[in-house]
């Protein structure tokens, strides 16, 4: 209990927010960092998932990286890529480490999403007269946008993760709070900074489940 | 000469560093297996009476199923360290963590297991006089089989992967190693250690997938005789959604 009243004390301490070390400056860290990974990862996966998932090839592919990506150590990772020449370069190898563990569930998701669709509405599209990029745009996507929007999802809440992660690894970012109490046997410091960091995940895992329902194209429909 | 030299000169690859260190590598690899098996057989005892309360009971399936769901968003280092003050510096630390992950999927799968249990083996066993226990020790259990196991494999491969985290609190195994490396910039040991760690993960889940094969002959029975009525019946049945991930 002594370690949850001074992680109360840590947090409402205002001092604690401010400043290179503050609260304020790590969660922008945090945020640029899954920010600019996921963006460029959803820039990789989605458009290389979707496009074979509708041209129905690389299956083996959009699986399998899935379950690669599960057994290799995120640690392992990024401390690998920091002690590599990249390292010089300060926040490439935590962008580089966070992009690779985002790709995966984003490719799955979508590939499974669109070959999942129903094979005879398809069939159906096709026979009304549709091109194969008016199957895509008004059929496949639609239908595959729930497990799209899993896939993203599950790919921001892994970003969050791994970018704490990426403190360990001597980067910036809300995990710094951790390792910090860490380094100075502070608990209540640990305590307050792992707060943070799973407020921080769960607020952003409710924020794209959210977002997915308001944008879900087939919302109102039967 | 320039065996001796490698370790001098910071290479990545280096015989000298398995040589003169093989005690401490074993000594972390033990230490990565022992966290390992301790978190996934915990995890087994305790989301299986889960599964089970959840298939019973409906009211109870949702709040077990989201809760395990909300924990398994949080990230690792704030995991074990929300936990240190309930434990401390200890391995019981870094395991508590490992099995509140392994429980979302552990949960999930053998509740799916036990779900696809055709009516017609549990009303036969029923009417043949089974009792509830023997109807799940002896009836539902084996048909539930290949699912669970599905599912431990994957929770055994990501607590592998998982447990290296524990390094912030010296239990890592060789999370440990890889964090220690770092810190004084000694690329072989960063490489081996991590090498290991995935190897690790491969090993366990061909073991698995071997004792899988070993336990339930029957789903093996049906290849190569023409039509498979029954495995494309599961396939259909069987959920599309890919299994959550958990990498950090």
């Amino acid at each position: 209990m002594n370690a949850i009243s001074g992680a109360c004390d840590w947090l409402s301490t205002s001092a604690n927010w401010q400043g290179e070390k503050g609260v304020w400056h790590r969660l922008a860290e945090h945020l640029y960092f899954s920010g600019v990974a996921l963006g460029i990862a959803c820039l990789i996966a989605l458009p290389l998932a979707l496009w074979l998932g509708h041209i129905g090839r690389g299956g083996a592919l959009a699986v399998n990286v899935s379950n690669v990506g599960r057994a290799v150590p995120t640690l392992a990772v990024l401390v690998l890529l920091t002690l590599t020449p990249l390292g010089r370069h300060g926040d490439v190898p935590t962008l580089i480490a966070l992009v690779l563990f985002a790709v995966p569930p984003l490719l799955t998701n979508a590939y499974v999403g669109v070959r999942e669709v129903d094979r005879s509405v398809v069939e159906a599209a096709r026979g009304m007269g549709m091109s194969g990029g008016q199957v895509f745009a008004r059929v496949e996507l639609p239908l595959a946008y729930p497990l799209v929007m899993t896939g993203l999802r599950s790919a921001a809440v892994q970003v969050i993760a791994t970018a704490t992660l990426a403190a360990m690894a001597g980067e910036g970012g809300l995990g710094r709070i951790i390792t910090a109490g860490f380094n100075l046997q502070d608990t209540p410091q640990v305590v307050a900074g792992a707060v943070l960091v799973a407020a921080l995940a769960l607020v952003v895992e409710g924020a794209f489940v959210a977002v997915g329902r308001l944008c879900d194209p087939m919302r109102g429909r039967a | 000469m320039s065996e001796q030299n490698c370790l001098v000169r910071n290479e990545w690859v280096c015989g000298e560093y398995l040589r003169t260190r093989s005690q401490e590598l074993v000594d972390a690899t033990v230490q990565h297996v022992g966290i390992t098996v301790a978190s996934v057989v915990i995890g087994v005892l305790i989301s299986l009476p889960l599964a089970l309360l959840a298939r019973r009971r409906r009211a109870f399936a949702a709040p077990v199923l989201g809760l395990t769901t909300v924990l398994y968003s949080i990230p690792s280092l704030a995991m074990f360290s929300l936990l240190l003050p309930l434990f401390g510096l200890s391995p019981a630390l870094v395991i508590t963590g490992l099995v509140l992950y392994s429980l979302t999927i552990l949960v999930r799968n053998i509740l799916a297991g036990l779900q696809s249990v055709p009516e017609e083996a549990t009303e036969a066993a029923r009417g043949m006089g089974y009792g509830p226990l023997r109807l799940l020790w002896e009836v539902e259990l084996p048909l539930a089989l290949p699912a669970l196991l599905a599912g431990v494999r994957i929770a055994t491969v990501s607590t592998v992967a998982l447990t290296t985290v524990g390094a912030i609190v010296d239990y890592g195994g060789l999370g440990t190693l890889i964090l220690g490396g770092l810190d004084s910039d000694f690329k072989a040991q960063v490489l081996t250690a991590s090498v290991l760690c995935v190897a690790l993960a491969v090993l366990a889940d061909l073991l698995l997938l071997g004792l899988q094969r070993l336990l339930t002959p029957w789903t093996r029975a049906t290849r190569g005789r023409g039509p498979r009525p029954r495995r494309r019946r599961v396939a259909a049945a069987a959920p599309a959604l890919p299994e959550p991930e958990k990498v950090a």
